[in-house]
């Protein structure tokens, strides 16, 4: 909506960059207002049961809880600006340091899932859109609606039961023992390690572990892109240009592939990054299902910890990486279409 | 009253071809669903958390059998009764949730939009974050906060819930309001001397409230996955205190190393035929409510006899 005027793409950037400022800003007090101004004590929550009253008056004032909300917010967000996000309070580690070992494998499970969603979301919603209201349009869309209307757990469930034991494919964990012990850590994330291992063995088992994680997140956004792919085509199928080139009498198939289908893909980038906010949410379940150590199975053990400073840490650095990401689909976007610049 | 019963058959009279049974289909789904949590005393063979009848202690892990049809699960519960006082917990939560949803939303987006200014800006500005947030790891957050406040009780879920679709009733009413006020009834009513509470009742809610059925059916359905996930990940309702079908599916995970199916596939199929029901209606709803979407039954143009359904290609 804004006007820009030139239209010029770095100009647009920079524009775009700069509302990140605000958006990150009012995401952040919003967490602090959520997390610490409503009641509750955290450090009685978290170690109560552990420190006598005195212990847990010194944790208090080291942590900062003496001091009036005010000042508590400003060093909240001063300490964000320097990237620092706390420590935890149950096991006194930096949240960076939480961060940097499972983050890793949650993102290797999303990417694969996006990968998986994409493999098997798009054609299906090209089919499902070129022949509209025939039989395979209804089973597609019928499918597109059972992948949103089971919950992962679920999904996972079956596929533990119904495939992985036929299978004998894990279920648990990103890998086993052995390769966890034998591939240096060198990235953290477990898939590009055994990759430079270069041991191929490594290589297969943490695919294998990889594989029913994957499937299964997939699955939930999948039926987002069949939909969405599935209406652009009806849309772009009905445009002028389309019926101009049928017209002219080129071939059909000709013109669905390089009218049609071409411009519907362009909206699947943007949704792309409005499903990765859905897909973080699906992490956490996919992780809890497989036992996958991710950042998602680390929030969740915080959580019934009620460690309030784990929390207030993995949330931010959550919702900084959804900001950040959005503002990277928003500059694609205006790389691919000239028209979002203006 | 018929003007109400012809709103009612509306749905159904300007569809038809998928569009209509999407609709059947969703609303017998639902119907089944909230029959059980209606009836669920009546229909449920035992009690939710029964674990024993007549002093004698249900079998653990028990497959299906006459006298559980569903089986048992490993606390001894019956699992056919959990699935059906499941329905009664998840319409529980989904209406005090979307009924706090309206309750809230509703007003503050009328007030947002109608009055602009500076409250609207910061009103805009808090929704548009939250909304931006990954709704799941929201509705976990509140319900890290409201479970330690409440317990985790049917009232401090169904908030959590409220919190996390607010932001979409708020967006809608405001939209709505922003580009409703500016219309010549609005203004007539200004000129005749209507104050700005009458207006904002009388003349933009009724407006303003046409597209709430479809997000509330289509929030519903969402809901119900957030309680499931809630309850799967031991954030939500305590099995003792309620059946809810994500937490049972919680624990039916340890038995499907060992093969034992019955325990989470009839709680999960409970969540996918409850969702995709709402889903359903709620499409359906969109697709005959949304003008942009419609597409009405259009009468034979071929003079020759054919099905209605051939006629649909008619622009």
């Amino acid at each position: 909506m804004s006007r820009a005027g030139s239209g010029s793409l770095p100009r647009y950037v920079a524009q775009r960059a700069l509302l990140v400022i605000p958006m990150i800003w009012v995401i952040l007090t919003l967490v602090f207002l959520v997390l610490r101004v409503a009641p509750g004590d955290p450090v009685s929550a978290a170690l109560g049961d552990k420190l006598d009253e005195h212990q847990l008056d010194l944790r208090r004032e080291a942590l900062g809880f003496n001091k009036p909300l005010i000042v508590q917010y400003w060093e909240y967000v001063s300490a964000v600006a320097r990237l620092d996000f706390g420590t935890t309070y149950s096991d006194n580690q930096s949240v960076l340091d939480v961060v940097r070992d499972n983050g890793g494998a949650t993102l290797s499970l999303t990417l694969s899932a996006f990968v998986v969603a994409l493999l098997v979301g798009i054609p299906l919603g090209l089919i499902a859109g070129r022949y509209r209201d025939s039989f395979p349009d209804v089973l597609i869309r019928l499918f597109g609606i059972l992948s949103y209307a089971a919950p992962i757990f679920f999904v996972g469930f079956l596929l533990q039961i119904y495939v992985a034991k036929p299978l004998g494919l894990p279920t648990s964990g990103a890998s086993s023992p052995i390769t966890a012990f034998t591939v240096q850590p060198h990235t953290h994330i477990l898939l590009v390690d055994a990759f430079l291992s270069g041991d191929g063995t490594a290589i297969v088992d943490v695919l294998k572990h990889l594989l029913l994680p994957a499937v299964t997140l997939g699955l939930l956004i999948c039926g987002v892109f069949i939909r969405l792919v599935r209406v652009n085509i009806l849309q772009t199928m009905q445009s002028d240009y389309v019926e101009a080139a049928e017209a002219r009498g080129i071939d059909r198939i000709k013109v669905t592939w390089r009218h049609a289908f071409r411009n519907a893909l362009v909206p699947v980038i943007t949704v792309i990054g409005l499903q990765f906010a859905l897909l973080l949410g699906g992490a956490v379940l996919t992780e809890a299902t497989f036992n996958w150590p991710g950042l998602g199975q680390k929030l969740v053990k915080y959580i019934n910890l009620r460690d309030y400073g784990a929390v207030q840490g993995i949330v931010t650095i959550f919702a900084i990486a959804v900001v950040l990401i959005s503002l990277l689909v928003d500059i694609v976007n205006a790389l691919i279409d000239p028209r979002v610049r203006y | 009253m018929r003007r109400m019963l012809k709103g009612l058959v509306k749905p159904f009279t300007q569809t038809a071809g998928l569009a209509r049974w999407m609709l059947v289909a969703g609303l017998i789904l639902t119907a089944i669903f909230v029959i059980c949590a209606l009836f669920a005393p009546w229909l449920a063979p035992y009690g939710f958390a029964q674990s024993s009848i007549d002093g004698v202690r249900f079998p653990k892990v028990a497959a299906p059998s006459g006298d559980h049809w569903f089986g048992t699960d490993r606390l001894f519960f019956d699992v056919l009764s959990r699935v059906i006082w499941g329905a009664r917990t998840a319409l529980e939560v989904v209406v005090i949730s979307i009924v706090l949803c309206i309750v809230i939303g509703v007003p503050l987006g009328l007030v947002s939009g109608y009055y602009g200014g500076w409250l609207d800006r910061i009103l805009v500005l808090i929704m548009d974050a939250m909304f931006a947030f990954p709704s799941f790891l929201l509705a976990i957050v509140f319900s890290f906060l409201l479970t330690g406040l409440f317990g985790g009780s049917v009232l401090a879920v169904s908030m959590s819930l409220t919190a996390i679709y607010i932001p979409q009733y708020f967006r809608v009413v405001r939209n709505t309001t922003v580009s409703a006020k500016e219309a010549t009834y609005v203004e007539a009513a200004r000129a005749i001397g209507a104050g700005d509470v009458v207006i904002m009742r009388r003349y933009l809610f009724g407006n303003v409230i046409q597209s709430v059925p479809v997000l509330g059916t289509l929030n519903a359905a969402d809901a119900i996955l957030t309680l499931a996930g809630l309850g799967f990940l031991g954030l939500g309702i305590q099995s003792t205190d309620a059946a809810e079908w994500g937490h049972d599916l919680q624990r039916a995970l340890a038995d499907a190393g060992s093969g034992v199916w019955w325990t989470g596939l009839y709680p999960g199929l409970a969540i996918v035929f409850l969702v995709t029901g709402l889903t359903l209606l709620g499409e359906g709803l969109n697709e005959t409510l949304n003008p942009t979407l419609r597409r009405r039954r259009l009468l034979p143009v071929v003079m020759t006899a054919r099905d209605d359904d051939s006629t649909e290609r008619g622009h």
